[in-house]
């Protein structure tokens, strides 16, 4: 029998703040945190959550991932630092997968100007663990003493997602009984800013309006999103809370391009079949899809036709499908964990949060995209049940399926 | 490049451990490195200052033998003169 994973704890850091309430919140009431075409996260103070020591030992993308993670754990009920009481679960099956696109950038960019300036000598020793892109797995483990499994996924946009999913692998195998997972991201540096502008991605306009006919290109963010993952059983054993279950991972590969999505989405289609195989759920069984929607022209067409194949047209047209980055920019490798904590949220409230800035209809692009605010979720009468996409640069498509 | 007198070293030396996380007022000649949970990637961060500062380069090996900020300062001094 497949072991049962649930939700029992989530943390975000983003745009539109501190916390995963004030994101879903801010995002319900059609707050957008993008400013000057930017999705920063300007009200995170890293000293309220690190220590001296740990604030020079990190990069802004672990340090993200670290407030994220207190968030979680004390959602959780678990301790709520490093010397703060026992953990609830052997601390040897307690795993840690946290996904990021690029890493350390900004202390790549930081120690290159300083080998250029200075020369080899006077380069920190501590640039190789700040730009490492499994830091954020490494000290998270570290502040907290989870001794399972610990690593990062790297698969662009869809790092967060594949960490979440590879966490309910790492459960059901029986490699953990909990997996703390989820994704960090702050690339809002000139390198990388200049590198995803010079292949043409980002929004000109600086507006993210996902399904717009004028949609331009996707808004830069940065932030992290965590989740804790348990076997349902252990959850219960300890009288968690439960906020949601995670039903179901799919992943496939376009193998078509190296940045353009499939023309069709059918590589994403593969995703999302895959991620309903795996829950056991049904197309008609679906009362909400948080989509990638990006607002690049590619992404969101292809996404539009994804869902359609996979779904089949008539449900596809019957679900509210909004877009987080409408509201927040697009986080990169956070982006697919931050998505999923909107997604239980919103499920737990049965409300669809709107895709804001919606109002010009593209041609092809004819699903609801909650355009008036949110929405209420309809036909949940025992539990409501959503997918989450994410998609990346090479082609990579991680779909969740959660209910709660 | 100032004189490595035993009073500008240390001045130095603490300094530069002292921003590494531990409080400035435990950063004594007696306290050891273990008790201000500073490490081996914290030391060659303070060997670039005292390079830096003084001209006197601390190797690997220097390092390790180092147990208290008294013993960094006393190397470093020694090695000036």
């Amino acid at each position: 029998m497949t072991r049962r994973v649930v939700i029992t704890g989530v943390g975000a850091i983003t745009p539109l703040g501190t916390g995963a309430d004030t994101l879903h919140e801010r995002w319900k009431a059609g707050e957008c945190g993008i400013e000057s075409g930017v999705g920063a996260c300007s009200e995170f103070e890293p000293a309220d959550v690190l220590t001296k020591k740990e604030l020079r030992r990190t990069d802004r993308f672990a340090q993200l991932a670290i407030a994220a993670c207190e968030e979680a754990l004390a959602t959780a009920g678990w301790k709520s630092g490093s010397d703060d009481g026992e953990l609830p679960i052997d601390p040897e099956r307690i795993g840690c997968v946290i996904g990021t696109g690029i890493g350390g950038i900004s202390t790549i960019e930081t120690q290159h100007d300083v080998l250029n300036e200075s020369g080899p000598g006077r380069v920190s020793p501590l640039g190789i663990p700040l730009m490492m892109g499994n830091a954020g797995a490494a000290n998270l483990a570290l502040r907290h003493g989870f001794k399972g499994p610990a690593f990062s996924t790297v698969s662009a946009c869809a790092a967060g997602a594949d960490a979440i999913g590879t966490a309910l692998r790492l459960i059901r195998a029986g490699d953990a009984d909990a997996v703390v997972s989820g994704g960090a991201e702050a690339g809002i540096t000139p390198l990388a800013y200049a590198c995803f502008g010079a292949m043409g991605a980002l929004s000109e306009s600086g507006i993210s309006r996902p399904f717009d006919a004028r949609r331009d290109g996707f808004v830069m963010g940065e932030g992290a999103g965590v989740l804790v993952l348990e076997a349902a059983e252990i959850a219960e054993a300890r009288g968690a809370t439960v906020l949601a279950e995670l039903l179901g991972y799919g992943a496939s590969a376009d193998a078509y391009h190296l940045t353009a999505p499939e023309p069709g989405g059918g590589g994403a289609a593969r995703a999302i079949k895959r991620a309903l195989e795996d829950a056991g759920v049904s197309p008609s069984d679906l009362h909400y899809v948080n989509a990638h929607g990006t607002s690049t022209p590619l992404n969101d067409r292809s996404e539009t036709d994804a869902l359609k194949a996979a779904l089949g047209e008539d449900v596809a047209k019957s679900l509210p499908v909004s877009s987080t980055k409408s509201a927040i920019g697009h986080l990169l490798g956070a982006a697919g964990a931050v998505e999923a904590v909107a997604t239980v949220l919103a499920l737990r409230e049965r409300v669809a949060p709107p895709t804001l800035g919606y109002e010009v209809p593209d041609e092809g692009l004819d699903l609801d995209y909650v355009p008036d605010g949110p929405r209420p979720l309809t036909g949940a009468n025992g539990r409501a049940i959503a997918l989450s996409n994410s998609f990346g640069f090479g082609g990579h498509n991680a779909v969740l399926c959660i209910a709660a | 490049m100032p004189a490595a007198t035993q009073e500008t070293v240390e001045t130095t030396i603490v300094d530069a451990i002292a921003k590494l996380g531990p409080e400035p007022e435990d950063v004594t000649r007696d306290a050891t490195f273990e008790s201000l949970d500073i490490d081996s990637l914290d030391l060659v961060e303070v060997a670039q200052i005292v390079e830096e500062e003084f001209g006197v380069v601390l190797k690997g090996e220097d390092m390790e033998k180092l147990k208290t900020v008294g013993d960094a300062i006393d190397l470093v001094v020694a090695r000036a003169s």
